[in-house]
C-alpha cells in the first residue's frame, strides 16, 4: 500500500485549476451546439429540419428556423445537410440554463439569472448532489463519473455526490424517465430535505431526446419535478456539467439566452 | 439473409436442429422475433456452426414453438422477451415469466404488451433457513451508477440466492428504428449504450451495408477499426479504475480513472466526440480523421502509462488478494449461458469475432487474443489488460498503414433486404439485424448486446459467495444496464 501512495505523491497533482486557476477545460476540439445564421439560410430550404432526429429544428410556415437545444441531441447531421454553411458546428457546449425557454433559438431572452434566494446562496461552497438514472444510455453516467476522476476533480469546487437523498441539496436526473423509473425518482425527490432543487441533465432529462416517448419513456423531467437548471447535451460534457452547476449556485454567469451563447469559447 | 444463409425450419426440426448444433460444437448466438407483413410472427435464431465459421440463421414460423432454454440455457432471456413484446408462445419455458415489461405495467405504455403474454412474477425461489434475511437493493444505489435493482438472499456474510432486475430502464430502442431512414438509424444506434456507441454504430451501418449489398472504401474501413480500438481503450481503463475502486485501492482508482480521462480527451481532440459519435454512417464514415502528427506519440505515452500502471496493480496484493478465487465462472457455465467478450475468455472459451467473423480492417491487423483457463475476478483483470496493450499496438499499425482514399460511398437503402452485422465491442459480441421495409425504411432492428448477454450468466458467479466480495465481483465483469435493457 505505501508503494501506491509514494508513487501517487511522485506523480503530483493532475487537477486542472479551471474555471478559476490555471490549467484547461479539458475539452479540446469538443463540438457543441449548431448554430445558426439565418441570414445565409436559402429560400425555402428545410434541409436541417428535415434531417434532425428529434425535431428540435422547426420550419414555421413564415419559413422562419426554430431550434429547441433542449432537444438537440449533437448529432451534427443538421450542419452537414446544410447547403449554404448557415447551420454550423460549434464548440458552444456551455448549455446550462434556469429557465426552459432560454435553450429555444429566438425566444424571449431572459433576465440575468442570479440566485437571490439567500437558501440557495447557503450552499454556494458546500453543495451535495444526489444522482437518479432515470433511463439513460449511460453515456451521462460516464461524464458524471469523470467529474470525480483526478483533472476535474470536483471537490475541490466543494460539490459532493452523495448516496443518501436525505442529505441532498440537489437531484440531478438523467435519462427520459421510463414509466419503470418514476415512482423511485419520485420517492427519491420526496426523501430530500427542503430547500431542495432538481437539475436535468442531458437532453433525455431535458425533453426526452431520442428516446422519449414511444411506449416506455416520459419526455424527460417535464411534468414530473420542477427543474430549476436545464443542460441539454448528448451527453454534456464534464466541463460543461460542471458550469452549469457553478451556474446553479451563481458563482459563474449563466451563458446562454435565447438559443445563443454568448463570449466565444476557444476563438 | 445477407451476411447469414437461413433456412426455415418446423417447430419439431427445431428442437432436432438446436441438439444437434449443441451436441457438435456450435454456438447459438441469439433469437429474435420478426413480424410478418401478413400477420404473425417469425421466430429467427442466429446459429455459429463448428465448421463452417460463417453464421447460419433459422426461421420458424409456427404460433407455438418448443422452448430451446433446455438445450440452450441462454435462450431463456430472449424467449421472455419475445413472449412480453411479440407475444410469441414458448413451451415448457423453465422460468415463464415477463423479462423487460413487467405484468404490473400500467397504460399507455402497457399497449405495447401482447395480449397473451405471461402473468406470472419473477420470484425469488422459496428458500428456508434460519436467520435468512432479504436484502431489496436499488434502483436508486449508491455514488452515480445505473439503475437496477437487486435482491439478496443471506444468511450473515454468505448469499444464498441473488437475483437482478435489470430492466427498469428499458427504453424500447429497438421499436424506435421502425420507420427511420438508414441514416438517421445510426444516430440511434449510437444512443443504445453510450460506451459502446463504435460498436454498436458499426455494427448496425455493417447491417446495413451487407442488405444494401454496399462495399466500404478501404480507408474507412480502416478508421473503423481504430475508431473501435479507441472505444476499447478507454472502457478497458475506466475498468482498471472502477474495480481499483471496489478494492479501496484509492490510488489505484485515481490513475485508471485519469488514464481514461486522457484517453477520452484524445477521443474528442480527434473526434469532436468523447465518446466518437457522429462519424460512423453507412456506406464509411460522415467526414474524413485528420490523424495528425500528434495521435501516435499521444497513444505511446498512453501505452507507457498504462503499462506501469497495469504492472502496478499486478504487484499489489491487497488488490490481487481480493480478485484471485473471486467470482469463479466455469467455462462449461459461461459457454451454456451465453457470456461473451473477456468474460467467456477469461473462462478458457477462445473466441473473438474480430479474428473469427473478421470485419473493418481486422483481417490485415495482427491480432493476439488473450485466453485465461482461470476463470475468476483476476483472470477477467489480467485479459483486458492485455487487450488494451494490443489495442494499442493495433492502433499504432493503423496510424502507419492507413491507406489514402475516399471515405465513403452511396449506400442506397434497397427496399425489401435484411442485413446482419456484428462486431467484438469492449464487452463482447454483439449484433444487428436489420430488415428494411417498403421504401428502404427500417422495419425491424434487433440488437443483441454484450451486457444481455453477460447480466445472463453473472448471477451464477453470485450464489453462495459472501457480501464483501459482490461489488468486486460485478465490477470484474464490467457490464452496463443501457445496453442490457435497451
Amino acid at each position: 500500500m505505501a508503494l501506491w501512495t509514494f508513487w501517487g505523491l511522485a506523480k503530483g497533482s493532475a487537477s486542472t485549476g479551471w474555471p478559476r486557476g490555471a490549467g484547461g477545460d479539458g475539452q479540446e476540439g469538443m463540438l457543441g451546439m449548431p448554430r445558426l445564421d439565418a441570414a445565409a439560410c436559402e429560400k425555402d430550404c428545410s434541409a436541417c429540419a428535415s434531417v434532425c432526429p428529434t425535431e428540435a429544428i422547426r420550419v414555421g410556415d413564415d419559413k422562419s428556423v426554430a431550434i429547441d437545444y433542449g432537444r438537440c441531441v449533437v448529432c451534427q447531421l443538421c450542419t452537414e445537410a446544410c447547403p449554404t454553411g448557415a447551420m454550423a458546428p460549434t464548440h458552444d457546449w456551455a448549455f446550462g440554463v434556469a429557465r426552459r425557454e432560454d435553450l429555444l433559438l429566438g425566444g424571449t431572452r431572459g433576465e440575468t439569472v442570479r440566485p437571490t434566494d439567500n437558501q440557495r446562496r447557503a450552499f454556494r461552497r458546500s453543495l451535495h448532489i444526489r444522482h437518479v438514472d432515470a433511463g439513460s444510455c449511460n453515456g451521462c453516467e460516464s461524464e458524471l463519473q469523470a467529474l470525480n476522476n483526478p483533472f476535474y476533480n470536483l471537490h475541490r469546487l466543494g460539490i459532493f455526490f452523495t448516496p443518501s437523498p436525505r442529505f441532498a441539496d440537489l437531484l440531478l436526473v438523467t435519462g427520459p424517465v421510463t414509466h419503470a423509473m418514476l415512482e423511485p425518482l419520485r420517492e427519491t425527490y420526496a426523501a430530500m430535505a427542503e430547500p431542495r432543487w432538481v437539475i436535468a441533465v442531458g437532453t433525455c432529462a431535458v425533453s426526452g431526446g431520442i428516446s422519449g416517448g414511444g411506449y416506455t419513456s416520459g419526455h424527460g423531467l417535464e411534468g414530473v419535478l420542477p427543474v430549476d437548471v436545464y443542460l441539454p447535451g448528448c451527453p454534456p460534457n464534464p466541463a460543461a456539467i460542471i458550469e452549469a452547476l457553478l451556474m446553479f449556485l451563481g458563482r459563474v454567469p449563466q451563458r446562454v439566452r435565447a438559443g445563443r451563447q454568448e463570449g466565444a469559447r476557444h476563438g | 439473409m445477407n451476411g447469414a444463409p437461413a433456412r426455415n425450419l418446423t417447430a419439431v426440426g427445431l428442437q432436432a436442429a438446436a441438439q444437434y448444433l449443441r451436441d457438435n460444437g456450435g454456438r447459438m448466438q441469439m433469437a429474435y422475433a420478426l413480424p410478418r407483413p401478413a400477420g404473425g410472427v417469425e421466430v429467427r435464431y442466429l446459429v455459429a456452426p463448428a465448421d463452417p465459421a460463417s453464421f447460419a440463421l433459422w426461421c420458424c414460423a409456427e404460433d407455438e414453438l418448443p422452448s430451446l432454454a433446455t438445450i440452450w440455457p441462454l435462450l431463456g432471456w430472449y424467449e421472455r422477451e419475445m413472449t412480453d413484446l411479440y407475444g410469441v408462445r414458448f413451451i415448457g419455458h423453465p422460468e415463464p415469466a415477463p423479462l423487460v415489461l413487467p405484468a404490473t405495467t400500467p397504460a399507455p405504455f402497457a399497449e405495447r404488451r401482447a395480449a397473451t403474454v405471461a402473468t406470472g412474477k419473477d420470484v425469488l425461489p422459496e428458500i428456508r433457513a434460519n436467520d435468512l434475511q432479504v436484502l431489496p437493493f436499488g434502483p436508486v444505489r449508491a455514488d452515480v451508477l445505473e439503475s437496477a435493482g437487486f435482491s439478496f438472499v443471506y444468511v450473515g456474510e454468505h448469499i444464498v440466492h441473488y437475483h437482478p432486475d435489470l430492466f427498469l430502464k428499458h427504453r424500447g430502442m429497438e421499436s424506435r428504428f421502425e420507420g427511420l431512414g438508414t441514416d438517421a438509424g445510426v444516430i440511434l444506434a449510437e444512443r443504445v449504450s453510450a460506451v459502446g456507441t463504435v460498436a454498436h454504430a458499426l455494427a448496425y451501418c455493417q447491417a446495413v451495408e451487407a442488405a444494401c449489398g454496399c462495399d466500404v472504401p478501404p480507408r474507412a474501413r480502416w478508421l473503423r477499426s481504430l475508431l473501435a480500438e479507441l472505444e476499447r481503450v478507454y472502457n478497458h481503463l475506466h475498468y482498471f479504475g472502477h474495480l481499483a475502486n471496489t478494492t479501496t485501492l484509492r490510488v489505484g482508482e485515481a490513475q485508471g480513472k485519469l488514464l481514461e480521462e486522457q484517453a477520452k480527451q484524445i477521443n474528442a481532440r480527434l473526434t469532436g466526440s468523447r465518446f466518437l459519435r457522429g462519424l460512423l454512417t453507412p456506406g464509411g464514415l460522415r467526414r474524413d480523421l485528420d490523424l495528425g502528427d500528434w495521435l501516435s506519440p499521444a497513444l505511446e505515452a498512453l501505452r507507457a502509462a498504462t503499462a506501469d500502471y497495469v504492472a502496478m496493480l499486478e504487484r499489489s496484493d491487497s488488490h490481487l488478494d481480493r480478485l484471485i478465487t473471486t467470482g469463479h465462472l466455469s467455462a462449461r457455465v459461461a459457454f451454456e449461458q451465453g457470456a461473451t467478450g473477456p468474460v467467456q475468455r477469461a473462462s478458457g472459451i477462445d473466441r473473438d469475432v474480430r479474428r473469427d467473423h473478421p470485419y473493418a480492417a481486422y483481417a490485415d491487423l495482427p491480432l493476439e487474443v488473450p485466453v485465461s483457463q482461470q476463470g475468476d475476478a483476476h483472470a477477467r483483470a489480467v485479459v483486458r489488460a492485455e487487450e488494451l496493450d494490443n489495442s494499442i499496438a493495433m492502433m499504432q499499425r493503423i496510424l502507419l498503414l492507413a491507406p489514402k482514399g475516399e471515405v465513403r460511398t452511396a449506400c442506397a437503402p434497397v427496399p425489401g433486404t435484411e442485413g446482419l452485422g456484428w462486431t467484438e465491442s469492449p464487452r463482447g459480441s454483439l449484433f444487428y439485424a436489420v430488415h428494411l421495409g417498403a421504401g428502404g425504411r427500417l422495419a425491424r432492428v434487433k440488437v443483441k448486446s454484450p451486457s444481455f448477454s453477460n447480466w445472463r450468466v453473472f448471477p451464477s458467479t453470485v450464489h453462495d459467495t459472501n457480501m464483501m466480495d459482490y461489488a468486486i465481483n460485478e465490477a470484474s465483469f464490467g457490464l452496463t444496464i443501457a445496453g442490457c435493457a435497451r
